[in-house]
C-alpha cells in the first residue's frame, strides 16, 4: 500500500472500467433531479430549493405503502408520484405563486417548505434510518465489476424517463409552450401563451420527476428526513455547472459531477469524503472561466 | 369600582408571582430530567429506560429519604443534538430553571455533552451521563474536582477502550481465518466515515496490524452520509481485502452492510457500525446486512447478571424493540441514584457524592458498575466489556466477550464467516 492508501493490486485498466461504470450510475440520478430543477427555473424562473423535499416525501411513501401498508412496490411507485405531484401543485398555488415574481421570497419560501416536510417527516416516523426493499435482488459482473440488478433497473429507468422528457419537450405541442415561455417569458405571454398555466403544469411535470427519482432510487438509499439535503447540494451544483435552466447542460453535467465523484474514490480512498467537495470546486472551476455553465446563456445576452 | 380592580388585580398579580415561584406546588417528589434527542432512537431509549425505572420504583412507593417514602418524577428534555447543540444546552438550561430537577440523565452526542455539562455543573445538579464517551467529559473531574465532581458516566465506557475491544476482535476474526480457511497473513482493509472521533482509533489499527500478522491494503473514508458506497465496495474487493474493518456511527454503517450484502463482497467483517445495535437495522438493510459486526450492550438472550434479561425482556414486552445503551438510563435511576439517595438519607449532592465514588453498583447493561477517580465507567473483567455482536441471518447474536480474560456471559453464540467468502477460499 502507498501513502496514499490506495492498494497496489488493482490494474488501470480494472480501475478506468470501475470507474466508468460508478459514474454512470451515480451520474443517472443527479441527471434526473438536476432535470426537473432546471425545468421550472427555466420556464418560471422559480428555484425550488424544495425540489429534493418532494424526493423525500416520495421515498418515505414508499416505505409507508410497502412497509406498513403492504402494498405492491409497482404500484405504490405510481401512487407516489401522483401523489406528490398533487402535494406539489397545491403547494405551489398556496406559497410560490403568491410571490413568484420576487426571486429572493421563493428561494427562502422554499427552503422553509422543505423544512416544513422534514419537520413532519420527523414528527411522523422519527429521525430513524429506514430501508425499502430491492426490486430485483442480486447483481452481475460487467467487465468484472459487480453492479447489483437494482442499480442496473434504476439506471435503465432514468434513462427512459429522460428520454421521455426529452420528446415531450421536442415534440409535442406542450413542450414547445414550456420551451418557448423558458425563452422569453413577456414575448410567449403576448404570443398568447397562458404563461402561468405552463408555469403550473411545467411545476407538475418538475416535481412529478423529483418524486420519480424518488420512488426509482429509494431502495439504493436510505429514508431519513434529511434525505433532501445531500442531493440538493449536488442537483444544484449540476444545474449550475450545465448552465442554469439548460436540459441539455443538467444531462451533461450530472455526468461529469458523477465521473468526478468515482475518480475521487478510486483515486484518493483516503479521501472518498471529499467527493462531494471536488465535484463542487470543478463547478467552481467551470464557472471561472465560463459564468454561465457549460450550456447556459450568457448572462448578457438573456439581458 | 375603581377600587374593586385594583383589589383584582393584586390577587392575580399574587397568583402569577406565585405560580412561577412554585412551579410544582408542594414539590413532594425527586425529580429526574431526562435529557437526550427524543426524535431518535438514542433519546428513546433514554426515556423508556427511565419510564420503566420511575414506575418500578414508585409501585414501591418510591424512594426511601429518611424516615419517608418519595415518589420519582422524570422530566422528559429533548436535546435535539443530532441537529443542534444550542437546542441541548437550552433544553438543559429549562431543566435547571423552569423544571427546577433534582438530578439529570442522558446526553448523547460529546459535543452536546460537554457544553450540557457545564450548565449542571453551573448548578450542581448531579448529571449521571448515559450515552457520550468522550474522554474528555471526564478529563474533567481530574482538571476541576470541585466544579466537575457532579458529572458521573454510567455508560457507555471511555472511547479509548473502543480501540482495544476492536483490536482483540480483530485478532479473533484473523486467527479464524487462519485457522479455518488457512489464510496465513490475512489482508485487512479500513472502511470508515470520515468523522474526528474516528482518526486516532485509525492511526492506532493501521499502527497494530502489521504487529498483529496482518497486511494493511487500503483505508477508505467515505463520508458519513454517504447513500452509495459500491465504488469504495468494488475498490476494497480489487485489493483482495479478507478483512473489512469497519468503523461507522451514522447512515453510511447500513448503505455500507447493504451493498456489501448485495454485492456478496468476499471477506469478514469486524469493527464498529453503530446502527447495527439497532434492532430496526435488519429492515433498514432489508435482510442484507448479514455478518455485520458492532459493539453494543442488550442483545436477546446473554446476560451480564441476572438483572439484566428480566429488563430486556420488561422492555421489548412494553416498547416493541430490543433496549439500545442509552436505556442504561434504567440503572441510572433505579439502580444507581435510588440506591445512593436511600443510603445517604437525603438528595443532597454534597452528600450523595462520596457514596456514589465508593459504591459498586449492580444493574442490567454491566456485570457491576463502579466509577473510577474521574468519575468515569471502569471497564475490564467483572465490570463493563460491552457485547461484539454480529448479525447471523436475521438475529442479533453476541460473540465477544466469549472466555476472554475468563469473561463469560450466558447465551453467547460464535462468530460467522460469511459463506461467499468460505466458498471463494476453502482448499
Amino acid at each position: 500500500m502507498n501513502e496514499e492508501g490506495w492498494p497496489g493490486s488493482h490494474t488501470e485498466g480494472d480501475m478506468i472500467i470501475d470507474i466508468i461504470i460508478s459514474s454512470l450510475i451515480n451520474g443517472s440520478v443527479y441527471a434526473i433531479l438536476a432535470i426537473g430543477f432546471s425545468l421550472i427555473f427555466g420556464v418560471a424562473r422559480i428555484v425550488n430549493i424544495a425540489h429534493t423535499a418532494f424526493y423525500m416525501l416520495a421515498s418515505y411513501w414508499i416505505y409507508f405503502g410497502t412497509q406498513t401498508l403492504g402494498i405492491n412496490p409497482i404500484l405504490c411507485m405510481l401512487v407516489a408520484i401522483i401523489l406528490v405531484t398533487l402535494i406539489g401543485l397545491i403547494s405551489y398555488k398556496l406559497f410560490i405563486d403568491p410571490i413568484r415574481e420576487h426571486e429572493g421570497a421563493v428561494l427562502i419560501g422554499t427552503i422553509a417548505l422543505a423544512m416544513v416536510f422534514q419537520e413532519i417527516m420527523l414528527i411522523s416516523f422519527g429521525g430513524d434510518f429506514l430501508g425499502v426493499p430491492s426490486l430485483v435482488e442480486g447483481y452481475m459482473k460487467i467487465f468484472g465489476v459487480k453492479v447489483a440488478y437494482q442499480q442496473l433497473l434504476t439506471f435503465g429507468v432514468v434513462l427512459l424517463v429522460l428520454a421521455a422528457v426529452w420528446a415531450l419537450l421536442l415534440k409535442t405541442r406542450l413542450g414547445l409552450a414550456i420551451r418557448s415561455t423558458a425563452n422569453d417569458r413577456e414575448v410567449a405571454n403576448l404570443m398568447g401563451m397562458n404563461e402561468s398555466r405552463v408555469a403550473l403544469i411545467t411545476m407538475g411535470i418538475s416535481v412529478g420527476l423529483a418524486a420519480f427519482s424518488g420512488a426509482v432510487i429509494v431502495p439504493l438509499k436510505i429514508v431519513n428526513p434529511f434525505m433532501w439535503m445531500g442531493p440538493l447540494i449536488m442537483m444544484m451544483a449540476v444545474v449550475v455547472l450545465g448552465g442554469l435552466g439548460s436540459i441539455k447542460g443538467s444531462f451533461v453535467g450530472a455526468y461529469i459531477l458523477g465521473f468526478a465523484e468515482s475518480l475521487v474514490v478510486f483515486l484518493i480512498p483516503m479521501g472518498a469524503y471529499l467527493k462531494g467537495s471536488v465535484a463542487l470546486s470543478i463547478m467552481i472551476l467551470v464557472l471561472l472561466i465560463r459564468p454561465e455553465g457549460l450550456f447556459g446563456v450568457a448572462f448578457e445576452e438573456e439581458r | 369600582m375603581k377600587t374593586r380592580s385594583i383589589f383584582l388585580s393584586v390577587v392575580l398579580a399574587s397568583f402569577f408571582v406565585m405560580t412561577i415561584s412554585f412551579p410544582v406546588w408542594g414539590a413532594k417528589t425527586i425529580k429526574v430530567g431526562v435529557i437526550g434527542p427524543m426524535n431518535f432512537m438514542q433519546g428513546k431509549g433514554h426515556w423508556n429506560g427511565a419510564l420503566l425505572a420511575q414506575e418500578e420504583i414508585n409501585a414501591k412507593g418510591g424512594i426511601q429519604v429518611g424516615g419517608k417514602k418519595v415518589k420519582v418524577e422524570i422530566i422528559k428534555a429533548d436535546s435535539n443534538e443530532f441537529l443542534n447543540i444550542t437546542d441541548a444546552t437550552n433544553a438543559m438550561e429549562r431543566l435547571m430553571t423552569k423544571d427546577k430537577v433534582d438530578f439529570v440523565v442522558g446526553g448523547f452526542r460529546s459535543e452536546a455533552v460537554l457544553a450540557m455539562q457545564d450548565i449542571a455543573m453551573d448548578y450542581k445538579k448531579i448529571f449521571l451521563g448515559t450515552g457520550a464517551s468522550h474522554p474528555k467529559i471526564c478529563a474533567r473531574v481530574a482538571e476541576n474536582y470541585d466544579r466537575y465532581k457532579y458529572w458521573f458516566r454510567v455508560t457507555p465506557f471511555n472511547s479509548r477502550y473502543l480501540v482495544k475491544v476492536t483490536l482483540i476482535n480483530l485478532a479473533t476474526v484473523s486467527g479464524m481465518l487462519r485457522k479455518g480457511l488457512g489464510i496465513e497473513k490475512p489482508k485487512v482493509a479500513i472502511v470508515a466515515e470520515k468523522a474526528m472521533w474516528i482518526d486516532p482509533m485509525i492511526k492506532a489499527i493501521k499502527a497494530n496490524v502489521p504487529k498483529m500478522g496482518m497486511e494493511l491494503v487500503g483505508i477508505w473514508r467515505p463520508s458519513a452520509t454517504a447513500t452509495d458506497v459500491t465504488a469504495e465496495l468494488t475498490a476494497v474487493q480489487r485489493a483482495d481485502a479478507q478483512i473489512i474493518f469497519t468503523i461507522f456511527s451514522a447512515s453510511v454503517g447500513i448503505t455500507f452492510a447493504r451493498q456489501a450484502g448485495e454485492l456478496k463482497i468476499p471477506a469478514a467483517v469486524t469493527g464498529i457500525n453503530v446502527e447495527a445495535q439497532k434492532d430496526g437495522f435488519w429492515a433498514a438493510t432489508q435482510g442484507k446486512g448479514n455478518y455485520a459486526v458492532s459493539l453494543s450492550t442488550f442483545v436477546r438472550g446473554v446476560s451480564f447478571n441476572e438483572l439484566t434479561q428480566p429488563f430486556v425482556q420488561k422492555y421489548i414486552k412494553r416498547f416493541g424493540e430490543l433496549p439500545p445503551y442509552t436505556a442504561v438510563t434504567y440503572d441510572a435511576i433505579k439502580h444507581v441514584l435510588a440506591r445512593t439517595i436511600e443510603e445517604a438519607g437525603t438528595t443532597d449532592a454534597e452528600k450523595l457524592i462520596p457514596i456514589l465514588e465508593q459504591t459498586e453498583y449492580k444493574g442490567t447493561g454491566a456485570p457491576k458498575t463502579k466509577f473510577d477517580k474521574n468519575h468515569d465507567l471502569v471497564f475490564g473483567p467483572g465490570y463493563a466489556t460491552s457485547l461484539t455482536i454480529q448479525w447471523q441471518d436475521g438475529k442479533m447474536k453476541a460473540w465477544w466477550p466469549n472466555g476472554w480474560e475468563g469473561v463469560k456471559y450466558d447465551g453467547m453464540a460464535p462468530y460467522k464467516i460469511p459463506p461467499w467468502m468460505i466458498e471463494k477460499y476453502k482448499k
